[in-house]
């Protein structure tokens, strides 16, 4: 579904990834870990296709197709979908407004008519439901005001919504309580098909215990240096990245 | 949001030009260029009016001689040339249709164009229009269901006709004559404008609606409109304009009066989007425009405005709270893009005991546009318990533009109460970007954006309104960024 070969980006002309290949099939979850500033979210925004970020080289295809040259947007009505680490906040637009707007304008885009009323509020209904959300909170203005774990769970909310191909969430995990974890990793759960694909970028194993991942990669000074199954989470998680780091860094 | 909004919005969005910029060609009865005392009663001659009112302008045009044009405001254009304008056009038969088929097709094409087309309006329950097109109201629909409660409802033409007491009472009690430079000016040569009457205790069942327009090259447009609100009444008054594009900057110089006595409101509410000039700042309409009201005891007037068009614009829509009790409120829009200049904001003026007035102003400024609120809350030594809470805020897109904020404050009465609170922000990278990774483009997410920081005064206005007022929005911020 997703594969990238040698992808290389700077920033203000700083390099931070330096070369980066992986290659995601349909149903299967990827995990990304590794130390702060290590270019796990600089990775996420490049692939959603975020301008601020020059990809210098390499390619990165979706089901056969070099997307690199799209704007955010067309790569969204492809299906790719980022849950932000940073969700912004937009005042005076309402998240079923936001909605509305996201689903029709990507509907537009891939020739369909837009969403009736009555199926809108249905699907608002069941994908609220899913992730255990007040209606209220729906009627608010986007992430104004909104906690750090309400703003991730909104994320996911959006997730269910647009119903991606391709997901990537950058620690959504940070910030939300226990039972909003297991909220929101039981929604991710239940998003999953063959037919999708999940990107987890992650510091803890603890989410990775409801999301299990089918592999596990550690991102290090912008290119992946380890890759395995889900047993990695757990070694990283006992024994820290200073042994990867001295493994990479000697 | 009904179909029609998403519809014409997604139309709309296509558009990139001023989509209004067209010229209908009726033939009409323009009198030479020039402006002089004989003009003045040229205009009141054709108008058929009675001696007091010619008087009148005439006393006004002595006002307006020894004045000069005010230069304070935060705007910069080229003064115009009064004496090159032609104060008088009217659309040469004045017909009165029986239906739509004894229409001049043309005018009938424009309102089609304008999605305002009388079948379509007719239709539109209540609403009621009055179709002020270049100076002379051309048709009037609604007008009995109106008149079965006494309200009256048609161009102040007919009502210098029909209602002479009226207008004679209250003309010039709220805006006088020689109130300031381009008031004086209207006073003198007003063509047309729009007259309500709303009598004691009656509540108007419809929206009243009227539609200008700018159609005459050359002519610069003078409104005047009057409306009274009878004791206990109450009123929602929609003023809406487009204007054709023109090469030359067009004047237009409009006064508004209300009057809401005991216990009364009215509620005024306009979308303003005349031609602002193209991408190099070049035509555009010049907006000098003097709105206030009045208010007696326990009474309110609330002004709501989406100002998106003209070159220049210099608007203060503004209560006197007179009687005890009297509310005054101002919600405003103000969207600048490419070359345009706005210098808006109100006037709160507390006379009355326990007055209470709320102004919220949203300026949103783009390309290299220039967006100024200016706004005066004064109480007076007698206005006890005065209550004033204002917000501004400013929303700017890209580093080109402008927005500049001027709050006066004249406190006499140590008893009163004022706020103030002012904001400025950027539409962010980040926040499109987010947009963007939704599947919005960008175009759409400043739509968005802008939606949402005008989202109180939006709020305001009534139903139809608000879904046009949110097109307007939308089209006078294309192509503002990358
Ligand atoms: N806009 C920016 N301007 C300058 N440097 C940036 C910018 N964005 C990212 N960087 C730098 O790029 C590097 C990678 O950042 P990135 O956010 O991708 O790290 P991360 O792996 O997601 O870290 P964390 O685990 O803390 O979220 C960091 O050194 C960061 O300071
Ligand atoms: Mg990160």
């Amino acid at each position: 579904m997703l594969k990238i070969k040698n992808l290389k980006a700077s920033i203000e002309d700083k390099e931070i990834l330096k070369g980066i290949n992986l290659e995601i099939k349909p149903g299967e979850v990827h995990a990304i870990m590794g130390p702060n500033g290590s270019g796990k979210s600089t990775f996420a925004n490049v692939i959603a296709g975020r301008e601020e970020y020059e990809m210098t080289d390499g390619s990165i295809e979706l089901d056969g197709e070099e997307i690199s040259e799209l704007d955010p947007e067309e790569r969204a009505h492809r299906g790719v979908f980022l849950s932000f680490q940073y969700p912004v906040e937009i005042p005076g637009v309402s998240v079923t407004n936001f909605m509305k707007t996201a689903i029709n304008e990507t509907r537009k885009a891939q020739g369909k008519d837009e969403m009736p009323a009555k199926d809108m509020l249905k699907l608002i209904r069941e994908k609220s439901e899913l992730l255990e959300i007040d209606r209220k909170f729906l009627s608010r203005s986007l992430n104004e005001g909104f906690s750090g774990g309400e703003k991730k769970r909104n994320e996911i909310f959006q997730m269910a919504m647009l119903e991606p191909k391709l997901s990537i969430l950058d620690e959504t995990d940070s910030g939300l309580d226990i039972d909003a974890l297991r909220i929101v990793a039981n929604g991710v759960n239940k998003l999953k098909s063959k037919d999708n694909a999940t990107v987890v970028i992650t510091h803890y194993q603890r989410l990775l215990d409801y999301i299990v991942p089918d592999y596990v990669h550690v991102l290090y000074k912008g290119r992946i240096v380890k890759s395995g199954g889900k047993e990695l989470a757990h070694e990283l998680e006992e024994r820290g990245y200073d042994w990867i780091k001295e493994e990479v860094d000697a | 949001m009904s179909k029609y909004t998403e519809e014409e919005l997604k139309k709309e969005l296509e558009t990139k030009e001023y989509e209004y910029g067209f010229y209908t060609d009726i033939e009409s009865d323009t009198i030479p260029v020039g402006l002089n005392e004989d003009v003045i009663k040229l205009i009141s001659q054709k108008k058929n009016e009675p001696q007091w009112m010619t008087d009148w302008r005439l006393e006004a045009y002595k006002a307006f001689k020894d004045m000069v044009e005010p230069e304070w405001a935060n705007v910069h254009y080229k003064k115009p040339d009064l004496q090159a304008i032609s104060y008088y056009s009217a659309p040469n038969k004045k017909p009165k249709y029986e239906s739509l088929d004894e229409v001049d097709p043309e005018l009938l094409e424009t309102f089609n164009k304008l999605g305002i087309s009388l079948d379509e309006q007719k239709k539109l329950a209540g609403v009621a229009v009055d179709i002020v097109m270049d100076s002379v109201s051309v048709a009037t629909t609604f007008k009995e269901t109106l008149a079965e409660k006494g309200i009256i409802f048609c161009s102040i033409s007919e009502a210098i006709q029909e209602h002479p007491e009226l207008v004679k009472k209250y003309i010039g009690t709220v805006v006088p004559q020689k109130d300031n430079y381009y008031a004086a000016l209207n006073s003198a040569v007003f063509s047309d404008g729009s007259f309500c009457y709303i009598p004691k205790g009656v509540r108007c069942p419809m929206e009243l609606s009227t539609y200008f327009r700018i159609n005459q090259a050359g002519t610069g447009q003078f409104e005047r409109t009057l409306v009274i609100a009878d004791e206990g009444s109450y009123v929602s008054y929609l003023e809406g304009c487009t204007a054709p594009s023109r090469d030359e900057n067009q004047l237009h110089a409009a006064v508004v009066e209300l009057i809401a006595l005991d216990d009364a409101e009215i509620k005024y509410s306009t979308v303003q989007n005349w031609f602002p000039g193209d991408k190099e700042g070049k035509g555009g309409v010049f907006n000098f425009v003097t709105k206030r009201g009045l208010c007696e005891k326990n009474a309110k007037i609330s002004w709501t405005q989406v100002e998106t068009g003209s070159a220049v614009t210099w608007k203060y829509p503004s209560c006197v709270l007179k009687g005890d009790n009297s509310i005054g409120e101002f919600y405003s829009i103000a969207v600048t893009n490419n070359f345009q200049q706005a210098d808006t904001g109100t006037k709160m003026v507390h006379l009355g005991k326990n007055t209470k007035s709320t102004i919220i102003s949203k300026g949103i400024s783009a390309g290299k546009s220039q967006n100024s609120y200016r706004g005066l809350v004064h109480v007076s030594p007698r206005a006890a318990n005065a209550r004033n809470f204002s917000q501004c805020d400013s929303l700017l897109m890209g580093n080109e533009c402008g927005a500049h904020t001027f709050p006066y404050i004249e406190n006499k009465n140590s008893s009163s109460r004022i706020e103030h609170e002012a904001t400025t922000s950027k539409i962010g990278e980040d926040q499109i970007f987010y947009c963007n990774q939704r599947g919005i483009d960008t175009e759409k997410a400043i739509a968005l954006i802008v939606n949402g920081f005008s989202k109180e005064v939006l709020n305001k206005l009534p139903m139809e309104f608000a879904v046009e007022a949110q097109k307007l929005l939308e089209i006078s911020l294309e192509g503002s960024v990358g």
